[in-house]
């Protein structure tokens, strides 16, 4: 990589002097170059600036003030870290999240992890694949309108099957106790063939050569995929699962147009108390602070990864 | 890739032979089940808006269109009559998809144009020209990575409030359009490892950097930007959420706000499923083709995108 960076001003010390208008053309291409540098990145450091760090420092003060948007924004130093220690629905919504994240990201690590194995052993077909990754390119609305649909309580597909094979009819997305796993099995349905198409991309740096010397050792199928397959897997697995979790906890679109957080707030997970508070109630700056709880939460998980991916390698060293 | 599937695949046939048929059954039966429940809901999707409402109430488990008609896609373009559709059983709610078609192409078209765009030349910046500081920046814009949406979200509406872009494409289309850390990496990871001598040729011809990199550069990379822009494309078709605070009225509101507020205005009781459906497909079929076009750079660039 290094090299390569070097290579152009080698190459421009040759470039004849003539062809540059001006003398000394090695020095005033790289002040050329310089100043073409500065103007190629000119958009994307305005774009950074104004629409991600300075939004970011301002999101952090504005969790410290009160902030209604009509008036402007008043700061009461911790108050609002202070409330929400002490807000019941924050703690819920806390508590629906994490129940969400952990059976979608359990449902989607088995299915894919399995699916993404049954593919690489079985067959290297690319319309298969192609055909597991449909889901991920339809938007999350178009995939809860037609869930909705499916699990309608009445005239749903899915119940008339369950009425079929004798079980009783299911009210999922307004049964309060159904609605998390009816929400995680859209989310699951939506996401789960990126994350096997990302675990076959790490299955297939796995060296066939592992997989001989084990037969020729005399292992079987099962301890082949324990021994082999899953070692070599975590790292690949590691990043997935961090993927997943973060894309869990931000869940909204999906909820947004399925249940709203309903039936009494039995799925309003932490993205929709947030889009709640802000634009049902306008109270910018305590939506600011759960925001800012929020993103604590997600650079746990990232730290916490780190540790694990770091962990992977000095297994493998 | 294909290099080191073959030799496994070899590995597969030889020990087909051995007695290990009913973990092979079982896989095919996992996989197919799998096949299936991803493939159901767009046919189901399909199915129902090619029902007519009544129908659907009558035999809601058939497999094939019920009361077989074209009713619903003419209702969410517009087509039908108010008392045409409560005929078909649909409900008072309307739609009409045209004007939230040609917002969406604008927003996913412009955004995604601008992303790719401005992320080329400062990749290009960062892979292939000498500037002091370089460095310096790219790990400064690259700390934007660790920053999740969430956190930027309010203030920026907060923002393009202020600035007085709420419900305009430019209130839509700003925040993404000038930076994109990913796209970026992904791009700046391509132009060091791509071939300086035609560039070096050029240079040597008297040919000035802009116009290298306008007609060199930029058409030796067309693949890697074919699949960001795809991606990017993907990204904003399906975009709900920075819509859905921007806009409020049906000028600049894009699909996926209007099948949901399509969705939220359809009573409870009695859902328009099947024109609730075409819409729905309406808003797939762009990402469907799409997918037909470009499937394979997608499904062989998401393992690099994971990296995100």
């Amino acid at each position: 990589m290094t090299t390569l960076q070097q290579t152009p001003p080698r190459g421009r010390a040759r470039i004849p002097r003539r062809v540059r208008q001006t003398t000394g053309a090695t020095a005033a291409a790289r002040r050329g170059d310089a100043r073409l540098a500065w103007i190629f990145v000119a958009p994307s450091i305005l774009g950074f600036l104004v629409f991600a760090a300075y939004p970011t420092l301002r999101g952090m003060y504005l969790s410290f003030t009160d902030y209604r948007v009509l008036s402007p924004a008043e700061w009461v130093g911790f108050d609002n870290y202070v409330k929400l220690a002490h807000d019941a629905q924050f703690w819920g919504s806390v508590v629906t999240t994490l129940y969400f994240v952990v059976l979608t990201v359990v449902l989607t690590m088995a299915v894919s992890l399995a699916t993404a194995v049954v593919l690489h052993r079985l067959t290297a077909s690319t319309v298969l694949r192609s055909v597991v990754i449909l889901p991920f390119l339809i938007s999350n609305v178009v995939a809860a309108v037609v869930w909705s649909w499916m699990l309608d309580a009445q005239f749903g597909i899915v119940n008339l099957f369950l009425e079929r094979i004798g079980i009783d009819a299911v009210a999922f997305l307004s049964d309060r106790h159904w609605v998390i796993p009816a929400l995680s099995l859209i989310t699951v349905w939506k996401t789960a063939g990126y994350t096997t198409i990302l675990i076959f991309a790490g299955l297939q740096t796995i060296p066939v050569q592992v997989y001989e010397a084990g037969k020729l050792d005399g292992a079987g199928e099962l301890a082949m995929f324990r021994r082999i397959t899953l070692p070599l897997l975590r790292p690949i697995m590691a990043m997935v699962l961090v993927l997943t979790v973060i894309g869990a906890f931000q869940v909204f679109d999906i909820v947004a147009v399925s249940t709203k957080g309903g039936p009494a707030n039995a799925s309003l997970v932490l993205q929709m108390l947030i889009y709640d508070k802000a634009f049902g109630q306008f109270d910018f700056g305590y939506a600011s602070a759960m925001s800012m709880a929020l993103f604590a939460m997600l650079l746990v998980i990232s730290f916490l990864q780190m540790r694990l991916l770091r962990a992977d390698e000095s297994d493998q060293g | 890739m294909s290099t080191l599937v073959a030799p496994h695949r070899s590995l597969i046939t030889r020990r087909s032979r051995q007695p290990r048929r009913p973990g092979r059954v079982v896989a095919w039966v996992y996989l197919a089940l799998v096949v299936a429940g991803t493939v159901f809901p767009i046919y189901w999707m399909l199915r129902t808006a090619l029902s007519s409402n009544a129908g659907l109430l009558a035999s809601p488990s058939s497999l094939v269109p019920v009361d077989f008609s074209w009713g619903a896609f003419q209702r969410v373009l517009g087509m039908q009559t108010g008392a045409e559709a409560v005929a078909e059983g649909g409900s008072g709610a309307s739609i009409s998809l045209a004007l939230p078609i040609r917002n969406s192409i604008i927003y996913a078209g412009v955004a995604t144009f601008c992303q790719v765009f401005f992320a080329s030349l400062a990749a290009y910046a960062f892979a292939r020209l000498q500037w002091r500081g370089r460095d310096v920046v790219f790990r400064v814009l690259f700390t934007a990575l660790m920053v999740p949406g969430i956190l930027t979200l309010l203030p920026n509406f907060v923002l393009i409030k202020e600035l007085g872009l709420m419900n305009s494409f430019a209130g839509l289309i700003l925040p993404g359009a000038f930076f994109s850390a990913f796209n970026i990496f992904f791009l700046r990871q391509f132009f060091l490892g791509m071939n300086g001598e035609i560039e070096e040729a050029a240079l040597l011809d008297g040919a000035s950097r802009l116009r290298v990199f306008f007609r060199i550069t930029m058409p030796l990379s067309a693949g890697p930007i074919t699949t960001l822009s795809v991606l990017g494309f993907i990204g904003y078709w399906n975009d709900y959420f920075w819509p859905l605070l921007i806009t409020s009225d049906e000028s600049t509101q894009p699909l996926t706000l209007a099948l949901a507020v399509f969705k939220q205005s359809s009573p409870q009781a009695q859902p328009d499923w099947a024109g609730l459906m075409a819409a729905a497909l309406f808003a797939a079929l762009p990402m469907l083709l799409v997918f037909m076009v470009f499937g394979r750079r997608i499904v062989n660039s998401l393992g690099f995108s994971g990296f995100r």
